[in-house]
């Protein structure tokens, strides 16, 4: 449903330079699929997802969805942010509806679905609250939910779980399965983490920087539903290995 | 609520003390050292001035309140619009911001006669005047405020398909609000500031008017009381900007110290 086809992006410096972001990325996601995206820091991640969102337009080759080439924002595209950035103006309910009000679709079922997200995140009892009174880990859980109460055909993650600690981490992977299981949708999810990319997608995304292009695509051949028990399992030693050589070989290239 | 009360007090002793220990100390070193009323009146003797005529002393404060009030309307109905006007585009910005630049770095104190010349004696002029000595920085804090929305709040936005207008008003200005409350603070205290210069130069009403008419008979003991009941405005808008502030932006960050006392 999403095809990069040969995707680039040149950045203009201040000075007058330019960066080249992305160079001849050719991904297809298929509908419903789980994709993560891994690679060093300046490897593109971010701005191939703002891409994929109609927030940053590629110069060069072809990005479309569903055989339309994505111009702009698009309905059915969510995007989830590596820190929450909620309103502190709202409580936590009004804030995952906010991006149904904004486009003037803040009916009472959206509020309905909105509960319904939060209960199904954990976040039951919590409708009320202001999101400065939350931990970190919560305000994440009310950021996603915000992302699927516009009942997305894509959610794009931008290293969501990254400003998190270690076992908050842990958690929010396997609750996000379980949204995912739920709502289903394709994700595209950036990350850092290699064991996080293998315990949650189907396929890992593995990109090398300066310029982001794809080094590898690794199939992840876990059974569904995911948990942390498969970390010992030989197929998940076999894509973390597989992708952190990818990931070390390109970055020595570089060099 | 005993409890809190009694809380309250607590917080507020200190500068209670110290409050009155400066009162005391000023007293007694004007009653040791005999020093004569028209050069450094005591406490005693400015609240002796200034209660037999406290009609007359009301009605001075009244006209300078109402000039102050008016000139931070004032303030705030211009500054605000002209925030996301700036905010909004940068060519405006770039055409707007160096001539605001520009007015504050005319004193307005020197602007205050040739005003008062050119619009009257009248209110009206010493409205202007307020609203210009406390309009910048309200304005400044504004923008600032508007532009410091983090930038994935701006990108959703966006992914929502918001246009222009709805971003600016429902993502960039409640963010900015605890900005404009930093602003108003200062444009507050400013104002009284402003109405007093106004006062000066054309009145015939008013605490600084009072000032001038008190002070050209040596009656120094009346114009230090008009000096502390324009304190006592200044520190009284202050609050009410604090109070608003608690009930329009519970969430603001200017807040924050207060809220965790007490919680």
């Amino acid at each position: 449903m999403i095809t990069l086809d040969g995707v680039g992006k040149t950045f203009k410096t201040r000075r007058g330079g330019h960066v080249q972001a992305l160079s001849d990325v050719t991904i297809s996601v298929r509908s419903g699929e789980f994709v993560a995206i891994v690679g060093a820091s300046g490897c593109g991640k971010s701005t191939l997802l703002r891409m994929v969102a109609g927030l940053v337009k590629p110069d060069a080759g072809q990005l479309t969805l569903d055989g339309k080439p994505v111009t702009e924002a698009t309905e059915g595209t969510a995007m989830v942010f590596q820190s929450p950035t909620l309103l502190p103006w709202m409580n936590v309910e009004r804030n995952v509806t906010f991006p149904l009000s904004l486009s003037g679709r803040d009916v009472p079922e959206a509020h309905e679905r909105g509960r319904g997200l939060l209960r199904s995140a954990g976040l039951a009892g919590f409708e009320q609250r202001m999101p400065r009174e939350l931990s970190g880990g919560m305000q994440q859980r009310v950021a996603i939910c915000r992302g699927l109460v516009q009942k997305p055909r894509i959610l794009l993650m931008d290293e969501p779980f990254g400003a998190l600690d270690a076992l908050t981490r842990e958690e929010m992977s396997l609750s996000l399965l379980t949204l995912w299981h739920a709502n289903p949708m394709a994700v595209l999810f950036v990350t850092h983490s290699i064991s996080e990319a293998v315990l949650l997608a189907d396929r890992v995304v593995v990109m090398s920087p300066r310029p982001g292009r794809v080094a590898e695509i690794v199939d992840v051949d876990l059974p569904r539903p995911r948990s942390f028990d498969q970390e010992a399992s030989p197929e998940f030693h076999r894509c973390s290995k597989l992708i952190r050589d990818r990931i070390y070989s390109g970055a020595s290239r570089a060099h | 609520m005993l409890t809190k009360a009694a809380a309250r007090v607590r917080r507020n002793l200190p500068i209670l003390l110290s409050t009155v220990s400066v009162l005391v100390g000023w007293e007694m070193v004007c009653r040791a050292f005999g020093i004569r009323p028209f050069l450094l009146p005591a406490p005693s003797a400015i609240w002796m001035a200034i209660v037999p005529i406290w009609p007359n002393i009301a009605m001075h404060t009244a006209t300078t309140l109402r000039t102050v009030l008016l000139g931070l309307l004032a303030s705030i109905v211009v500054s605000l619009p002209l925030a996301l006007l700036i905010a909004s585009s940068r060519t405006i910005s770039a055409a707007i911001y160096p001539l605001l630049v520009l007015t504050q770095s005319v004193p307005k104190v020197a602007l205050a006669p040739i005003l008062l010349v050119a619009l009257g004696a009248n209110e009206f002029s010493r409205v202007i005047i307020t609203f210009l000595v406390a309009f910048f920085p309200l304005v400044v804090s504004s923008v600032a405020g508007l532009l410091a929305t983090p930038p994935e709040l701006i990108e959703l936005g966006r992914s929502c398909r918001a246009g222009r207008v709805k971003e600016l008003l429902r993502i960039r200005l409640p963010y900015a609000l605890p900005f404009v409350f930093g602003g108003l603070r200062v444009a507050a205290a400013l104002c009284v500031v402003g109405a007093v210069v106004a006062e000066f130069v054309g009145a015939d009403t008013g605490l600084g008017y009072l000032i001038q008419t008190s002070m050209a008979f040596f009656r120094t003991p009346v114009a230090f009381g008009a000096v502390v009941i324009l304190a006592i405005m200044g520190i009284a808008l202050f609050q009410l900007v604090e109070v608003t502030e608690r009930l329009l932006v519970p969430w603001s960050s200017n807040l924050e110290d207060n809220s965790n006392e007490e919680n």
